[in-house]
């Protein structure tokens, strides 16, 4: 899957080349990681504004009568009640509740949605949406391959879309979509990301990514515009608590302890997954997806085990409590934090817990959680 | 000017050394630090411990990754760079001065003639990319 010779490339891997970007392997494509650095990457985005290639990412078409009906049959989230211009975040379950992937839900038209899934996810998911489109009286289409997008992010990111002709964009409303010129060619755009930040996420076609990256770097620049790669796009997120899938949740975990009750709406008709999530509801969650912040000398990362200490309640030390299931240095508090599974009981902001960090037990507690919020 | 300092040597695992009497300082390379990102945490071992040639003394860890230190020499570790506990950036940012990380007295100086030159661990990093 690493080999370079079948990786794919975005129709910006020239752009990021000319910025110097560090590529790596990434769901099957070589992607950007870094340009000028992670934490500059990370510090651009939190105090002016960052552009980012998320092209890899993939975009499910679907028109028709009973596409909404459709979508909210595969989806914890309500579709139908998302009035024309606006998105909904939400996940898509299977029949035992557990997670197949989070998406965003766009609502283009009455009859007519545009659903984007992760990247890793593109063919798990449009196989999925495929199947359950046979005989259903709409189009499903996958876009993936002809539709570029681009995510531009950060306080200075109105700004920056205003300067490259787009200033209407400043009006839309926290995940609303319109329209828009850019470099000259259309593109749409919605009021989403993933960093915590203001800004826009902007799909156009394939090939217009470049025109569109260049006219919004040019506008950029005087607002401190910097390209930003995986690896801030991974650090941003973590510090406003926003899942990554593969890493908070996946096939094994559902949307309930991970902390994602706010977008399974039980009541909005039949759903795939929806008897399961009740019967999990009804028993309540053994474990929870927990914030946390490690006191002692050492960084948490995903995949390391999560063990009592001297202090947590309830359990002898050592004994492995869950596990961290993402973590990194955060660049905007400058604590080492992270994301993990621990039992429910243990869940409570301040409880001790250990993390254990290349065979050695580190201090840490569970903490409140987004990391982040943006000053309004 | 060549790529790396031409009065230090090198192993293939990008640390530098320093020989300084008896004495050899480590650190880590330009390339190490341009592969790692930004550096956040460097785990040291104690003062007065031993370290074998081509063994792990310590971990670094970048925002992303975490790399294995591997000694370029044995021998007893005699000094520690307690800066680098605070300021762990000062491997970015000057990995050939500030940025050292520790000092070993050399127990079998012949290993030293193990380590590469400037022009042989250039040589040695224009194959890997």
């Amino acid at each position: 899957m690493n080999d370079p010779a079948t990786l794919r490339r975005t129709s910006l891997y020239a752009a990021h080349e000319a910025l110097g970007a560090r590529i790596v392997p990434f769901a099957g494509w070589q992607m950007p990681v870094q340009y000028e650095g992670i934490v500059k990457e990370h510090e651009a985005v939190r105090q002016r504004v960052g552009l980012f290639d998320v092209s890899h990412m993939g975009e499910l078409e679907i028109e028709g009568p009973e596409a909404v009906a459709f979508v909210d049959g595969l989806v914890t989230n309500a579709i139908a009640p998302l009035p024309v211009g606006k998105a909904a975040y939400t996940v898509c379950c299977n029949e035992r509740g557990t997670i197949l992937d989070d998406l965003i839900v766009y609502r283009r038209g009455a009859d007519r949605l545009l659903v984007v899934c992760n990247a890793s996810n593109r063919d798990k998911i449009a196989a999925h949406f495929a199947k359950h489109a046979e005989g259903r009286d709409l189009t499903f289409r996958d876009a993936s391959d002809d539709t570029a997008l681009i995510a531009i992010q950060g306080p200075k990111a109105v700004a920056t879309v205003s300067d490259a002709g787009a200033p209407h964009l400043g009006e839309l409303p926290s995940f609303g979509l319109g329209e828009a010129t850019i470099g000259g060619v259309g593109v749409l755009a919605a009021r989403t990301g993933y960093t915590g930040e203001d800004g826009f996420e902007l799909f156009c076609a394939w090939n217009d990514a470049p025109a569109v990256w260049a006219a919004l770097m040019k506008a950029g620049e005087a607002h401190g515009i910097a390209a930003a790669g995986l690896g801030a796009r991974d650090t941003l997120r973590l510090e406003g608590k926003l899942s990554l899938y593969g890493n908070d949740i996946d096939e094994t975990t559902n949307p309930l302890e991970a902390g994602l009750g706010w977008v399974v709406k039980l009541d909005h008709g039949d759903f795939i997954g929806r008897d399961a999530l009740i019967a999990i509801r009804d028993a309540g969650t053994p474990r929870k997806l927990v914030g946390l912040v490690v006191t002692g000398r050492g960084i948490a990362r995903h995949g390391y085990p999560i063990v009592a200490t001297e202090g947590t309640p309830g359990h002898v030390a050592g004994e492995r409590i869950g596990e961290v299931t993402s973590g990194s240095p955060s660049p905007t508090t400058g604590k080492n934090i992270g994301l993990g599974y621990v039992p429910a009981e243990l869940a409570k902001p301040g409880t001790p817990i250990g993390v254990e960090v290349r065979g050695k037990i580190i201090t840490a507690e569970v903490a409140k959680t987004p990391f982040y919020r943006r000053p309004r | 000017m060549a790529k790396y300092p031409t009065d230090l040597r090198y192993t293939k695992d990008h640390e530098w050394a320093r020989i300084e009497g008896d004495l050899v300082r480590v650190g880590v390379t330009a390339y190490a630090v341009e592969q790692l990102g930004d550096v956040t945490l460097v785990d040291l071992p104690a003062i007065g411990g031993e370290v074998e040639a081509h063994a792990k003394f310590g971990d670094i860890e970048s925002v992303k990754t975490v790399s294995e230190l591997f000694a370029p020499i044995g021998g007893e570790v005699v000094e520690i760079n307690a800066a680098l506990e605070d300021s762990p950036e000062l491997v970015n940012e000057s990995p050939y001065d500030k940025g050292w990380m520790v000092v070993i007295r050399v127990s079998d100086p012949t290993e030293l003639e193990a380590l590469l030159d400037a022009a042989a661990y250039e040589d040695y990093v224009g194959g890997l990319d």
